[in-house]
């Protein structure tokens, strides 16, 4: 063994036994990834690490940009996850845990958070990550000028609805130093899910000076000083990015892998070659007509897990025939068989759904009434209600479904317009259309009667499902505007008290589905191939993964 | 010869601009815009990136702001990804694909001009109908079914060669794509150079040499191949010029970072900048490609004159 193998391997025992003693206190802790490790460190010859601690990851898309505050996009925020580091953290299985805070304190009004920096969190250039760090950072983040998209994910900190909205200057932002190490952030409101937003790509720290120094070019390799685990070594377009080890990141003793790289891979279906040729150690997903294939070849690899996520159809609520026809909505949601969709069409163990929000930490999720009827009773109230609707065999209900031009989603739509036909007699065409065109179609509601939607939450909250059907929302193409509903909504964000907040959310999704303006078709999974030798993978709601957790196994 | 350059270069312009233009308010026209997302954006944020990208001026000021910024070799910043210019991506984007480009047309004439003068002298063999239905065969599988079909034997099942990725320039990265691309040319210009060769072999000035006692092969390269050549490098002008701007297939299939993914993930984002970067790229190119055709029809054949 190497010296550099002895000490990945001491600090690999040392992280074991610090997990080991972390779930000394409850069981639940001591989940599959501690075992895992224990196991990969056990002594057996073929559990050991491999010389080489190089990842190879495919991707996705090509990420537009690697700027926290200018990214979008999954491709992205993995890539980010890797090269900085927010206040608070997530553990592999999810669960929030300190990052650039190794600790903070929650006023007893929930208005005022108070995080302690770590004094050894250092930049990668070796500058120490100071509290002004984070102030210049989050208004950075929300300032217009900076032109981020996903300023709203900030929105529960005191005044930056407005400042975003250019209503106010940056500097109200109620964020404050208190000294090097002790940062003050205010809300607006109590907002549960806060730490978890400070996971997210808006509220990562960038260092000042090189953003300064080098304006839009900050991001280069070489330019770019970030405060994670990894930094950025190499960057080619449309081809990978390589991520080397922070020597400067505090907990770099941990990190076991030396190298990362991160493929662009759009093609799912060369993805999946490049992996067979083992020259990806993961991929981003797997082709829905592969997964058979994935099953019956590559069971040990192929990882499927629940995601946060919720996949509908959005009913036109502006216009004939659904506008003021709750029970034609909802003839045309009784009548789709789930099971054989989430079987038979999509096939990787996608969740049927009768509820909108996807199960999320300290939620109860709602269903439509009639989850718990058996199919052909569902049938029989479809058949009742579309009559009720004024519709029979001799005037059927002509519709179409738009969706973005994809191969899965047009089986789906195939397959429901299918069960409409039969059950119901509904003469329902279905069109394609160009995301972009899509997008304006489904926007300006007048084309539209029926359109395809997904929607994978931001963070693991209620919230950021519900809001999407606030007559506000700049994601409710449905049209649907229901003052109680949105009312709900105001309360709970409001609301202090967790359990009265989940009570005020789960009211307003019981109200969603008895007006029904999104048919709810299934919850979604992830479904990727991960080698054996990859250690320390697990799965968790969010899809998050930190490449520090990983680590090569000798193979 | 000079002033023939001068009158062609001269007019290259007009067409260029009519090309630009075209492109221009064409891919404005198309439904959604570069800041179109499921959620949609802050009004202030969306108004400071239309301002950003002087997207907020009337049409025709954008179109003469873009040909300002175009004589200054300034091809402006890209929508999609921000932390780039078109100009940078471009030259990221293009080398790879001149170089795998570049030899997929070196391989498809060395092989599709031997394979083509073979067929034409032993017409109507088995020989000849051996190289033919090859290229028929070549021609007809699309190369969506044959790079796959590559990749899985070098790759995965033998694997001898990486089944994509630029690896770190290594030559090995290269040798499946530069084959998916050249086989139909190959098919291509054996069928070009065929049809032309068989056409040469039978005029009186070959007949001379036959009888003059010359060996087949001196004829051939002599005197024979250069006429031969005629309409496969006429071929060759706006074929090189499309292979060597990329093909998006192949460059999905191998996941390598060429200029034609960038030409379509530009259009499917709205990305104006970067789509009329490589538009206004690929006309020059073709534009230049011709001309040398042209120039290189004056040296094969005598009757041709520039002046």
């Amino acid at each position: 063994m190497t010296p550099a193998n002895l000490r990945r391997a001491v600090g690999l025992t040392l992280l074991v036994s610090l997990l080991a003693g972390c779930s000394g206190g409850g069981e639940d802790l001591a989940g599959p990834a501690s075992g895992a490790r224990e196991l990969a460190v056990g002594g057996v010859s073929g559990e050991e690490l491999a010389e080489v601690q190089v990842l190879h990851v495919g991707n996705g898309a090509e990420p537009g940009s690697i700027d926290p505050h200018r990214a979008e996009g999954v491709p992205s925020s993995n890539i980010q996850r890797d090269l900085f580091e927010g206040l608070v953290n997530e553990a592999p299985n999810g669960d929030l845990i300190p990052g650039a805070a190794e600790s903070w304190e929650i006023s007893d009004d929930g208005l005022t958070y108070t995080f302690n920096l770590r004094r050894d969190a250092r930049w990668s250039n070796g500058d120490s990550v100071l509290a002004d760090d984070w102030v210049y950072s989050l208004r950075r983040s929300l300032d217009p000028m900076t032109m981020s998209r996903y300023t709203f994910i900030l929105n529960p900190i005191r005044n930056a609805e407005s400042i975003a909205a250019g209503q106010m200057p940056i500097t109200e932002l109620g964020v404050r130093a208190i000294d090097d190490y002790t940062l003050e952030i205010q809300l607006e409101g109590p907002t549960p899910y806060f730490l978890g937003l400070l996971t997210h790509s808006a509220s990562y720290a960038v260092h000042q000076p090189s953003v300064e120094a080098y304006g839009d070019q900050h991001t280069r390799p070489g330019n770019l000083v970030s405060n994670g685990a990894f930094q950025l070594e190499d960057w080619v377009v449309q081809s990978h990015m390589k991520l080397v080890r922070n020597p400067q990141y505090w907990d770099n003793g941990n990190t076991i892998l030396d190298e990362v790289w991160y493929y662009a891979t759009e093609d799912q279906t060369a993805e999946l070659r490049r992996y067979r040729a083992d020259e990806l150690d993961m991929t981003s997903t797997v082709p829905t007509r592969q997964l058979a294939w994935a099953r019956e070849n590559l069971p040990d690899d192929l990882t499927i897990a629940p995601y946060l996520g919720s996949y509908y159809f959005g009913f036109n609520v502006t216009r004939p025939p659904f506008k003021d026809n709750p029970s034609l909505r909802r003839a045309l949601a009784l009548a789709i068989d789930r099971d054989i969709i989430t079987r038979q069409v999509t096939g990787a163990g996608q969740l049927p759904s009768f509820g909108w929000v996807p199960p999320v930490n300290n939620y109860e999720g709602q269903k439509m009434p009639e989850a718990d009827w058996t199919q052909a009773e569902r049938e029989a109230q479809a058949r009742r209600l579309y009559a009720e609707a004024g519709y029979s065999a001799e005037n059927p209900l002509r519709t179409e479904i738009i969706y973005n031009t994809q191969e899965d989603h047009r089986r789906l739509a195939l397959a429901i317009a299918a069960m409409w036909k039969q059950v119901l007699g509904v003469e329902a065409g279905i069109l394609n259309q160009e995301w972009k065109v899509f997008l304006d179609t489904r926007r300006q509601k007048i084309d539209t009667q029926i359109y395809r939607g997904g929607w994978i939450g931001d963070y693991n909250d209620a919230f950021t499902f519900a809001e999407l059907m606030l007559t506000t929302s700049g994601l409710n193409d449905t049209g649907y505007s229901n003052a109680e509903y949105d009312a709900l909504l105001q309360e709970a964000s409001m609301e202090g008290d967790l359990a009265r907040r989940a009570e005020l959310l789960q009211q307003a999704e019981a109200i969603l589905l008895e007006d029904l303006p999104i048919l709810p078709i299934y919850y979604y999974v992830t479904s990727k191939l991960v080698k054996p030798w990859v250690g320390g993978y697990e799965s968790n709601i969010m899809d998050h993964h930190r490449s520090k957790n990983f680590y090569i196994l000798r193979h | 010869m000079l002033r023939y350059s001068l009158r062609r270069f001269l007019g290259a312009i007009p067409t260029l601009l009519i090309l630009i233009a075209l492109a221009f308010f064409m891919i404005r026209l198309a439904p959604g815009g570069p800041f179109d997302a499921e959620r949609a954006l802050l009004p202030e944020i969306e108004a400071n990136l239309r301002a950003a990208y002087h997207l907020d001026e009337p049409l025709p000021m954008q179109f003469v702001r873009y040909l300002g910024n175009l004589a200054r070799a300034d091809f402006g910043p890209s929508f999609q990804y921000r932390d780039y210019t078109v100009t940078e991506l471009i030259m990221t984007g293009f080398p790879v694909s001149l170089r795998l480009g570049g030899s997929a047309m070196v391989v498809a004439l060395l092989f599709g001009i031997s394979a083509g003068s073979l067929a034409a002298l032993r017409q109507n063999t088995r020989t000849d109908y051996t190289v033919m239905s090859l290229s028929m065969t070549g021609i007809s599988i699309p190369n969506f079914v044959m790079a796959p079909l590559l990749i899985l034997l070098f790759a995965v099942y033998l694997g001898w060669l990486p089944a994509g990725g630029l690896g770190e320039g290594s030559w090995r990265n290269m040798v499946l794509p530069v084959i998916s691309l050249a086989l139909p040319q190959i098919a291509y210009v054996a069928r070009l150079t065929r049809g032309s060769m068989i056409e040469v072999l039978r005029s009186p000035f070959i007949r001379t040499a036959k009888a003059q006692g010359l060996p087949m092969y001196k004829i051939l390269i002599r005197h024979a191949l250069k006429p031969a050549l005629l309409p496969v490098v006429s071929y060759l002008g706006p074929a090189t010029a499309a292979v060597i701007t990329g093909s998006v297939v192949i460059e999905q299939i191998f996941g390598v970072p060429g200029l034609g993914r960038f030409f379509v993930q530009g259009a499917l984002n709205r990305d104006y900048t970067l789509v009329m970067g490589v538009v206004v790229f690929y006309g020059v190119l073709i534009i230049v490609f011709n001309f040398l055709v042209d120039l290189a029809y004056a040296w094969l054949d005598p009757k041709v004159k520039y002046g």
